[in-house]
């Protein structure tokens, strides 16, 4: 008996009904897609992206040379060279980040005493070559100035759980 | 039609008889007949391919995407990048495949779609050739479609294609036979073979004269009918749930090794064949060109909105549907919807003869 009702249950096609609704309220749902070229997603004030190399408001630079970056990172990826400047302080000559190998881990950043290495929240930075992925103390002291003001709100939310 | 006979009498009628003497008037009607292909052909092939952006799009808005939107405004130039694609790609033929039927295959497939075209009324007296028996035309034409497929399967020269022509070809006879059954009750009802001649049997009725023309239409008689014609055409073009044809993700079907433009012409007949046979649904069961109310003038604007209309139900039911099973494929057309069909063709014999037949 209870066959002979599914026979007539399934000739109503309820069922079929009933999955046909739930696509066609869905077609009127709003889309979750993100228009990613002209619309981003929000991103934490702790994205480890792109890193930077900041200064001292009065324009000289954080970074004492310590090398505890360069101890402290895990992939090697750090290669720094110093020697004292003009005024006898003691200061980078060459500060490389090798992006071939750097696994934005993040240790760099919490290693620093003086917060002169910290990663950015930009990560559009690809490239067409390898050599393009060795980033210079230049570039990341020109990425440090450009973003300087979003690093500093970051770095003051970010302050409390340190 | 009759616009472009005079126009074109017009125009070529002096310099044609004077070129070709006393062989003009056959002349002039093959010109007059392509040209009207022309009118016919390339609006089609023109919704075809806005048919697959529509299709991308509603079934990207049902999984809560936005479906292609980079190429051109809202993405309307996205059709003319995927056949220009196409076009680039390379004709890959298989070592050890039949060439000439391996190409020929695929026009197989698309011509029928096309040529099938000729009986379709767009409008009262608007049609290429008012054939008596149109609809049996009809049927004829779009039948050697399934040649298409057995050869492609074949000429591959691989067993997946062979073995995926086999299973679509069982499955495009199989569904014939449902969809044949139920036009032959449409043809009961109204009569005549005559495409024309069943729409407008479709705008009489006690309904119709009470202004309400569209329950008079053959959909809510024949409602059973109409539900395993629909279901019949989702089959017969090896639309999704029935695809098993393409069933890229499992079984690969009998355009496996095709690539490049004969690919394309297969994905055209495809959609070809929807917008074919949706026609063909709104004329047989939605009264075509008629409008739905009395107070609506009729026109051929009510065809292309029936025919929209089941398109995106084909759509929407690509969306909604996981793929069927084979050997499910087949119990439903042979075990369904034949003995329903065959059971609805002798309520409505048995209905027609009785004193409350609506088709007097």
């Amino acid at each position: 008996m209870a066959s002979v009702k599914d026979v007539f249950k399934s000739l109503t096609l309820g069922e079929l009904v009933s999955g046909l609704t739930v696509t066609a309220r869905a077609l009127f749902a709003p889309k979750t897609t993100v228009l990613y070229p002209e619309e981003k997603t929000p991103r934490s004030p702790r994205f480890r992206g792109m890193h930077a190399l900041r200064r001292h408001p009065d324009g000289t630079e954080r970074c004492v040379g310590c090398k505890l970056c360069e101890a402290a990172c895990p992939a090697a990826a750090i290669t720094i060279e110093i020697a004292p400047n003009e005024r006898g302080e003691r200061k980078t000559t060459r500060y490389e980040i090798d992006m071939n190998k750097c696994i934005f881990c993040g240790f760099c950043v919490e290693a620093c005493p003086v917060d002169a290495i910290v990663e950015t929240r930009f990560h559009e930075y690809c490239v067409e070559s390898r050599a393009g992925l060795v980033w210079t103390k230049d570039r990341l002291l020109d990425n440090g100035a450009r973003r300087e003001e979003e690093i500093a709100r970051d770095l003051a939310r970010d302050m409390k759980y340190r | 039609m009759r616009v472009i006979d005079d126009v074109l009498a017009f125009v070529l009628g002096g310099l044609g008889s004077r070129v070709f003497g006393a062989m003009w008037p056959n002349v002039f009607i093959a010109l007059v007949t392509l040209v009207k292909i022309a009118c016919i052909v390339a609006p089609l092939m023109l919704s075809m391919a806005y048919l697959t952006l529509l299709e991308r799009k509603i079934i990207g808005w049902m999984q809560a995407r936005l479906g292609p939107n980079r190429v051109g405004p809202f993405g309307l130039a996205q059709p003319f990048a995927d056949g220009l694609k196409l076009l680039f790609k390379e004709i890959v033929i298989p070592s050890g495949a039949d060439k000439w039927v391996f190409l020929a295959a695929p026009v197989f497939a698309i011509a029928p779609a096309l040529a099938a075209w000729a009986v379709v009324p767009f409008d009262d007296g608007l049609v290429l050739a008012d054939v008596n028996a149109g609809l049996l035309t009809l049927m004829a034409i779009t039948s050697i479609g399934v040649y298409g497929v057995v050869l492609a399967g074949w000429s591959s020269n691989s067993r997946y294609a062979f073995l995926g022509g086999m299973r679509s070809a069982a499955q495009l006879i199989s569904y014939e036979v449902a969809m044949g059954l139920a036009l032959i009750v449409v043809v009961m009802v109204s009569n005549s073979l005559n495409l024309g001649d069943i729409v407008r049997s479709q705008g009489k009725g006690l309904f119709a004269n009470a202004g309400f023309s569209v329950l008079s239409w053959n959909w809510l008689p024949l409602f059973p009918v109409f539900i395993v014609y629909l279901v019949s055409i989702v089959a017969e073009t090896n639309r999704a749930p029935f695809d098993m044809a393409e069933g890229e993700s499992e079984i690969i079907g009998f355009h496996l090794e095709y690539s490049g433009l004969a690919f394309a012409l297969f994905y055209m007949a495809e959609y070809a064949s929807m917008i074919l046979c949706s026609t063909l649904a709104a004329l047989l069961f939605l009264g075509g060109w008629l409008s739905p109310f009395g107070f609506l003038p009729d026109g051929f604007h009510w065809l292309l909105v029936k025919v929209f209309v089941i398109l995106t139900g084909f759509l929407w039911i690509r969306a909604t549907f996981p793929r069927y099973r084979y050997d499910q494929v087949m119990r439903l057309g042979w075990k369904v919807f034949i003995p329903i069909t065959l059971l609805w063709t002798l309520v409505v014999g048995a209905w027609m003869m009785s004193p409350w037949s609506v088709w007097k």
